[in-house]
């Protein structure tokens, strides 16, 4: 604090005083004025330097802050509706900066000092000393200062609280703290005050060195404890004190450590996160070690450790222990072994792969994606042993954590599976602790909670026999997905389907390495097919289900349809013997659809379909060795049932020949006897607005629209149309299951 | 986290060894898997236990640490394998765990401590506190404090003590590989501070994982029939419950005390199985008892939770504290806590 603010801090005080004795009007008037003169100027400032046109706004903000910060060292104006709404105004533009930004020193001082001498309202004061976050630091002066006005009695009770609690709070970013020590005494004197008592023993707990400890102050704190009685904020200071100092103390105070002060950072907590991180920058190690409570303050802390994933360090310590039960070639490896804390590229990594020290904490692989490598193409079991354990009881735990409906490790726990769920995508496979994790706590999941990542866990589940699997995992997300909203289930055949594709690129690229495998799991190729089948086979009930529950939403239709989008291509694209087509329940649900694309994203499914069933068909004439896996005649027989329902609607007019039978009355009765047509192409209700906006572009003076026109060689045209409106699939549909020459 | 810029649907271009040996399904892994399935697909316990046996300590154990364990009150913790741990280190551990520990205390202080740190760490192993051969060896580590007067008062002060055991562990050794040196439950007697840094001390060198273990209502059923079940020469203690009930602002702690040999002739009465207990004979002891209550106080106990479950074996609490009180069944008393702790880190 320099002696210059301190001049500027007097005259504002003179200023204030002739303010109300008789200016006040004008000074209004000159107040608003110079507000106006000051955005003014920050304006042209801006326009006339277009080179720092990429601070503006944030100059606007700081400038915006000055003006408040002024305003509030002048003091309030009486008089006038509009103070209010101007003191709302600065009260917004210092709160939004300080919770954004933090308050520079300066300002800090000059708030503080407004807050403390009771120049405002008791509100006010509360709204300023709650946004008193520094930048990155506070000054011991402006603390001192603060204090001193505590003497004045100008504020009030609950000011004086609050502002214990800030300097609590605070107390790690004030840059040196040898004043408020020489203001030991007054402190230890507050605790008279019943209110203030248990901040002040946090404040003095947090201040005491053992110089502070003297026999007078130990009997004070003594008769205080007889006079309130067992209070756990006095028990923490005697407990320092006699930490400092036994013999002063022969009472025995408890052993158990309890959280002894009530938390005065709750208030601050996101700001003071914010402090620490622009003070340190996000460090690899959680900030919470520099300022750890449990270091300094006894409250109970979770001891596995500060962050989730531990620190990566090198195995140097055991290694240091077992250095007599070491081989030589365990020796020699060791000897030029490349420390972790160096491997900062993947050159590095290939080049040291041989010697890597590996971490103490496998843990800390999550973090580190050269290390993920390693992981992946390493040998050891027991890598992936400690990596497994380590995994797997973290998650249990953190999990457990959670649903202590703590806010605060909801958010670590997901952030937590965020790394998990990034690793696992980088890896592009799943960990088998993940999986178990599922199985435990899918049947306990609420469906809500990190919704996001369960589901992306679920996607990663690792290939294994789908019939195991069902009760542990899919039983359990049934009943979820039948009990909650369109959008979980939508979810979910989102997740369902990255687990289709993550189960098939793994076999694609496994399966043709081993012939023959000896494992009570899956065997044979055949055996795999067989889950990845039951999988679709399983999707394909729940889709038809979900399709009746929800009325056949074509937003829920769409996610269905993009499921089968990767079943219908895996003969071609997986280079797979397996085609499962669709339930009925979809299909026609499909082809009667009102939307266009859903109908397009049909016709472009069959198309593929049929690719792969005609591959198939092929690869089964030209080697008939590989019998095992020819489809039977069943898959073929559906496919074609589908096929011509479908040429039938949209191309022939003749819907529904074979297996459907209405009796003409009822058609009548409904007054769609001539119903034929009326799911063609043009007819088609996903169509029929196409049709019309064909007509309407082809002849725009035609006065009526007459959509039964479109036959013959406006057909084509009209085809034409539809293909140019981005209905791909339709077009590869048509182009690939109709002859042309059968024109209706 | 770095950032990765794998696009997603890059194919991999080797099958990676683990998932090779999912297929075989031979490697440790796998069938830590699979018993992992196993056991969630299906009741997670064991429809019948033995009941504990006379003395089934090996004989090489040490009686007089032995009595040190009993009659001490430890807090229950699930340990997962420990990672390059070896039995001819333990002098090395020692010296290395006081030194982290010494470190540890200094770090959070405003003040220099001075310079006698009086702590000494030792590690010891519990000579024949083991279930089958196959089992490691348990072992005992202690913070003592270093006597501040010289050589001629010799005795230190133990501040804190841990332990370390796995009793009849089979399931969990087969799933290890060699590497791993499998001490499922660990117990802990002393301030919380000191396990917490001894926990991080264990963390950090042998890469293994410590939750607390805690003991459900339904655990805590089988324990007081179990323990009820077994034969004692004379009763030290009643057998004793205790249930909570949820309520505010205060809740109401039932406690329900009886003779120990009421509680065997009840027991005597339901068990049919010699030498084992049955799910069935642990649901009706418990039934009995709830009916019994009801009857004289018209209070069904078994709408509210058993937390505490006291005999003159042993007692246990829900929060995962435990007391051994007959040198007897140590053993016995062990091998369920094993159990329960092994099944916390399946």
């Amino acid at each position: 604090m320099s002696s210059q603010k301190r001049v500027k801090y007097s005259q504002a005080q003179k200023r204030t005083s002739q303010v109300s004795n008789s200016y006040q009007t004008n000074l209004l008037a000159g107040e608003e004025k110079e507000d106006l003169n000051d955005s003014k100027h920050s304006l042209k400032h801006g326009q006339d330097n277009p080179a720092e046109d990429y601070g503006h706004a944030d100059d606007q903000g700081e400038d915006a802050l000055q003006i408040a910060v002024r305003y509030f060292e002048k003091g309030p104006v009486k008089t006038s509706q509009s103070k209010d709404k101007i003191l709302e105004k600065h009260l917004k533009t210092v709160e939004n900066v300080a919770w954004k930004n933090g308050l520079a020193p300066e300002g800090i001082d000059i708030l503080l000092n407004v807050a403390l001498s009771g120049k405002f309202g008791s509100a006010v004061n509360t709204r300023i000393l709650k946004c008193m976050i520094p930048t990155t630091l506070i000054s011991e002066d402006s603390v001192v200062k603060a204090v001193s006005w505590l003497c004045v009695g100008k504020c009030s009770g609950s000011t004086k609280v609050l502002f214990y609690r800030w300097l609590v709070a605070m107390f790690d970013f004030i840059d040196h703290k040898d004043q408020i020590n020489l203001l030991y005494g007054f402190f230890f004197a507050s605790l008279q005050d019943d209110a203030l008592c248990p901040y002040v023993c946090h404040l003095l707990y947090l201040l005491t060195k053992k110089d502070n400890v003297k026999p007078f102050r130990v009997r004070k704190l003594l008769d205080l404890q007889t006079k309130m009685g067992m209070q756990p904020h006095l028990q923490a200071l005697l407990s320092l004190y006699k930490f400092f100092a036994p013999t002063l103390i022969s009472v025995s105070l408890p052993a158990r450590k309890k959280i002894y002060f009530k938390n005065s950072e709750n208030l601050w907590k996101t700001a003071l996160f914010a402090v620490r991180q622009r003070n340190h920058g996000p460090p690899p190690e959680p900030l919470k070690l520099m300022l750890d409570p449990a270091q300094v303050r006894p409250v109970k802390r979770k001891w596995n450790s500060y962050s989730v994933i531990p620190a990566l360090n090198s195995s140097s310590c055991s290694k240091e222990c077992g250095k007599k039960g070491m081989t030589l070639s365990d020796y020699l490896s060791s000897n030029g072994s490349f420390p972790l804390e160096q491997l900062k590229s993947f050159p590095q990594l290939l080049q040291n792969i041989h010697c890597l020290e590996l971490p103490s904490q496998m843990g800390a692989v999550l973090n580190n994606s050269l290390l993920l490598h390693y992981i992946n193409c390493v040998k050891d079991e027991s890598v992936l042993l400690r990596l497994y354990h380590w995994l797997s009881q973290t998650l249990q735990e953190e999990c457990i954590w959670y649903k202590m409906n703590n806010y605060e490790h909801g958010k670590e726990f997901t952030n937590f599976l965020d790394t998990i769920i990034r690793a696992e995508c980088f890896l592009q496979e799943g960990f088998y602790s993940c999986e178990t994790f599922l199985y435990k706590s899918l049947p306990l999941w609420d469906g809500f909670c990190c919704r996001s990542q369960f589901l992306q866990l679920v996607s990663w589940i690792p290939f294994s026999n789908f019939s195991e699997m069902k009760p542990l995992v899919f039983d359990h997300l049934g009943q979820l997905f039948f009990t909650s909203t369109i959008y979980f289930k939508c979810s979910v055949f989102q997740s369902l389907k990255e687990l289709l594709q993550n189960w098939l690129l793994w076999l694609s690229t496994d399966i043709h390495m081993k012939p023959v495998m000896n494992s009570p799991l899956e065997t044979t190729l055949g055996g795999s097919m067989n889950s990845v089948s039951e999988l679709i086979h399983y999707v394909g009930w729940l889709s038809t289900t979900a399709m009746r529950l929800e009325n056949n939403s074509t937003f829920l239709l769409h996610f269905i349809l993009d499921f089968y989008e990767k079943v219908c291509d895996i003969y071609i694209n997986y280079n797979l013997p397996l085609v499962v087509l669709f339930p009925p329940g979809i299909f026609y649900s499909a082809l009667l659809s009102l939307d266009s694309s859903i109908l397009n994203q049909l016709c472009y499914i069959m198309h593929r379909y049929r690719n792969n069933l005609t591959a198939a068909k092929k690869n089964e004439l030209v080697q008939k060795t590989k019998s095992e896996f020819n489809f039977s005649s069943k898959t073929y027989q559906e496919f074609n049932h589908y096929l011509t329902a479908m040429v039938g609607c949209l191309w022939t007019s003749k819907p529904f020949q074979k297996g459907l039978y209405i009796n003409p009355e009822v058609l009548e009765k409904a007054g769609i006897a001539e119903y034929k047509n009326s799911l063609n192409l043009v007819y088609h209700p996903a169509l029929l607005s196409y049709a019309v906006s064909f007509l309407l572009q082809e002849w725009p003076e035609g006065r009526t629209v007459n959509v039964s026109s479109i036959r013959g060689k406006k057909w084509n045209w009209y085809l034409d149309y539809l293909f140019s409106e981005g209905l791909q699939g339709l077009k590869l549909f048509i182009r690939s299951s109709i002859h042309h020459s059968s024109v209706p | 986290m770095d950032s990765y810029d794998t696009p997603e649907s890059t194919p991999r271009h080797s099958a990676s060894s683990k998932l090779k040996d999912y297929f075989i399904g031979a490697t440790p892994l796998q069938k830590r898997l699979e018993s992992v399935r196993k056991q969630t697909s299906f009741i997670p316990t064991p429809p019948r236990r033995k009941i504990p046996q006379c003395s089934q300590l090996q004989e090489d154990n040490d009686p007089q640490k032995v009595a040190f364990l009993l009659n001490k009150q430890w807090t229950l913790y699930s340990l997962t394998p420990l990672y390059k741990f070896s039995y001819t280190n333990l002098k090395e551990y020692s010296r290395l765990l006081s030194a982290f520990i010494a470190a540890e205390k200094q770090k959070g202080l405003a003040v220099e401590v001075g310079e006698d740190f009086n702590i000494k760490v030792t590690f010891s192993t519990l000579l024949g506190m083991k279930g089958t051969q196959r089992d490691p060896e348990a072992f005992l580590v202690q913070i003592l404090s270093k006597s501040q007067l010289p050589s001629e008062n010799r005795e230190h002060k133990v501040l804190w003590t841990g332990w370390f055991c796995c009793i009849f562990g089979d399931s969990l050794l087969e799933t290890v590989s060699e590497d791993f040196t499998c001490v499922p439950l660990f117990l802990a007697n002393g301030a919380e501070t000191n396990t917490a840094i001894v926990g991080t001390w264990f963390q950090k060198t042998f890469d293994c994982y410590f939750s607390p273990l805690a003991i459900n209502a339904f655990n805590l059923s089988w324990m007081a029939a179990m323990w009820t079940a077994c034969k004692m020469d004379q009763y030290m203690a009643a057998t004793e419950f205790l249930w909570s009930v949820p309520c505010s602002p205060q809740s109401l702690d039932i406690s329900y005390a009886i003779h120990p040999e009421d509680a065997k002739a009840l027991w005597d009465s339901v068990h049919k199985t010699p030498g084992e207990v049955t799910q069935e004979e642990v649901d009706l002891f418990m039934d009995c008892l709830y009916s019994h209550f009801h009857r004289h106080f018209k209070i069904h106990l078994s709408a509210t939770r058993l937390v505490r479950v006291s005999t003159s074996v042993a007692s246990a609490h829900t929060d995962g504290k435990i007391k051994i009180l007959c040198h007897k069944y140590l053993i016995g008393v062990l091998a369920y806590l094993t159990e329960l702790a092994i099944f916390q880190i399946d």
